[in-house]
Order: C-alpha cells, then structure tokens, then sequence
C-alpha cells in the first residue's frame, strides 16, 4: 500500500519552510530516524533552492510542485517545475578536500543531494516540466 | 532565523537560532560582514539553536572563516553544533575548515 500527496508551492525562497514542514511530516510517517528526517530535509531544500535560482532565474517565476509517495518503508520525493532545463552533468563537482582558500561557491547542493539520496534521476520534459525524482530508502542509517 | 551578538574581550560570539536557508542566509552574511568589516575577526558562531542549515548558510560560513583567516586576523570557530548538522558538515569536507567546542565558554576559552 502506497500514501501520496502532492502540494503547490510559490517558487520563492520564502516557500522553503512550508515545503521542509511537508518533507518533515512525510519522512517521520516513514518512520525514519531523527537524523536521516535532516538528511532529507537538506536534499529537498538544496534542490528547491536550485530550482528557484537556476531553473526559474529567481524568486517569483512559477511553481515547485512537491510530491511524496512512502512505499514499503521508501520515502520517493518528486519536484516539478516549468522553468529552464539543465544538464546536472555539466555541474563539476566540488573538491571537498581542497583547502579553504580554493573551495569553489557553487556546486555543493547537488553534490549534498547525490551524496545523500540513494536515488536521484532529472527528466526534462517542454510540455510536462522538469522532474527531479529522489528516493531515499527506510533501511539506510545515516 | 534570528541572531544576537555578544562582544567579549578577546572574541564576538554570534548565537543563531531557526532555519538558515536561502531566505535567511543573506540576514546570517550581513551579521558577521558587519563585524569583520570593524576589524573583528575572532569570532564563536554558537549553533545550539539552529534547527536546519542549507549549502546557502555554509557558504556564508565559508566566505567569513576567508575574510578571518586571511592576513591572520582571526579565525571563525563554531560552537554546540547539533549532530544531524555535524554530519552534513562532513558531507560537504566542512569539519577540517573549522574548530568545533562542545560548549560556548570553550569556544570563547579557545582565543
């Protein structure tokens, strides 16, 4: 058996407390520990961060659309959007290991959201919008 | 997010609490560019009542232990940081950019 519920968001960063509350409710109905529930959390928010600053140039540009679905224990977080497609390869990964002088500003949040998702898939679609899907599984202990 | 500002003799101590997103984080940067640009470079960020930190927050971290560290003027060490946190630091090669104290008084001992 399946639970799933989806709800629209301004995409403003404003939006980013309302969208982590519903986040929040889902991963603890998943019954996932206290430290995996932030784990998630900070996924969902650097990819709706993105989404507001890349996909849509800025704050006020259209909607996050948020689905949660829990099945068997995995928590999958579906994020759709209207706004610019993009190619997550081209994003370089940072040197997490490189010192302080040389960390680069960009790129963190998808290496945050790759590191902490056990599964992390981009479509782009013009008619049906950019999906980013993420799945995180029960099992997983953080 | 809301933040207060303590000065002590030889460090300011910078307690925050709530969220540090990409709504709050610009708030978080204009404290401690205020203090650094007065020349105060040893600095406690007291974390114990932050709930959630984003790459937006870590970032202002990141670009203040900078302007601290370069010319030796000081440096930027955090306090009470909660695990969940913690870890999240870790993902993203954070711990070895910063001392951490366990309480507030030994991050202010630490200068």
């Amino acid at each position: 058996m399946s639970q799933e519920q989806t709800r629209v968001f301004p995409a403003r960063y404003e939006s980013l407390t309302a969208i982590d509350q519903f986040i929040v409710d889902a991963a603890e109905r998943a019954g996932f520990a206290y430290c995996t529930v932030y784990q998630v959390q900070l996924a969902v928010d650097e990819a709706c961060s993105n989404i507001i600053e890349h996909a849509y140039g800025g704050e006020d540009r259209g909607i996050i659309e948020c689905t949660h679905r829990i099945q068997g224990g995995d928590l999958t977080i579906v994020l759709r959007d209207y706004g610019q497609p993009f190619d997550p390869a081209a994003v370089p990964e940072p040197n997490i290991n490189a010192d302080l002088e040389e960390r680069a500003e960009g790129g963190l949040g998808l290496y945050l959201i790759y590191q902490i998702m056990d599964e992390v898939t981009f479509d782009f679609d013009s008619q049906a919008g950019n999906v980013l899907t993420l799945v995180k599984r029960k099992e997983d202990i953080c | 997010m809301e933040t207060t500002t303590r000065e002590f003799k030889r460090c300011v101590v910078v307690e925050a609490s709530g969220r540090i997103d990409s709504a709050t984080a610009p708030e978080l940067a204009a404290v401690f560019d205020e203090l650094t640009e007065e020349g105060k470079c040893n600095l406690v960020f007291d974390m114990g009542g932050v709930d959630f930190i984003s790459s937006a927050g870590l970032r202002v971290l990141i670009n203040t232990q900078k302007t601290c560290q370069r010319l030796n003027r000081g440096r930027l060490v955090l306090a009470n940081v909660p695990g969940p946190i913690y870890e999240a630091f870790d993902l993203a090669g954070f711990v070895a950019l910063f001392d951490f104290y366990d309480g507030q008084v030994e991050a202010v001992g630490s200068f």
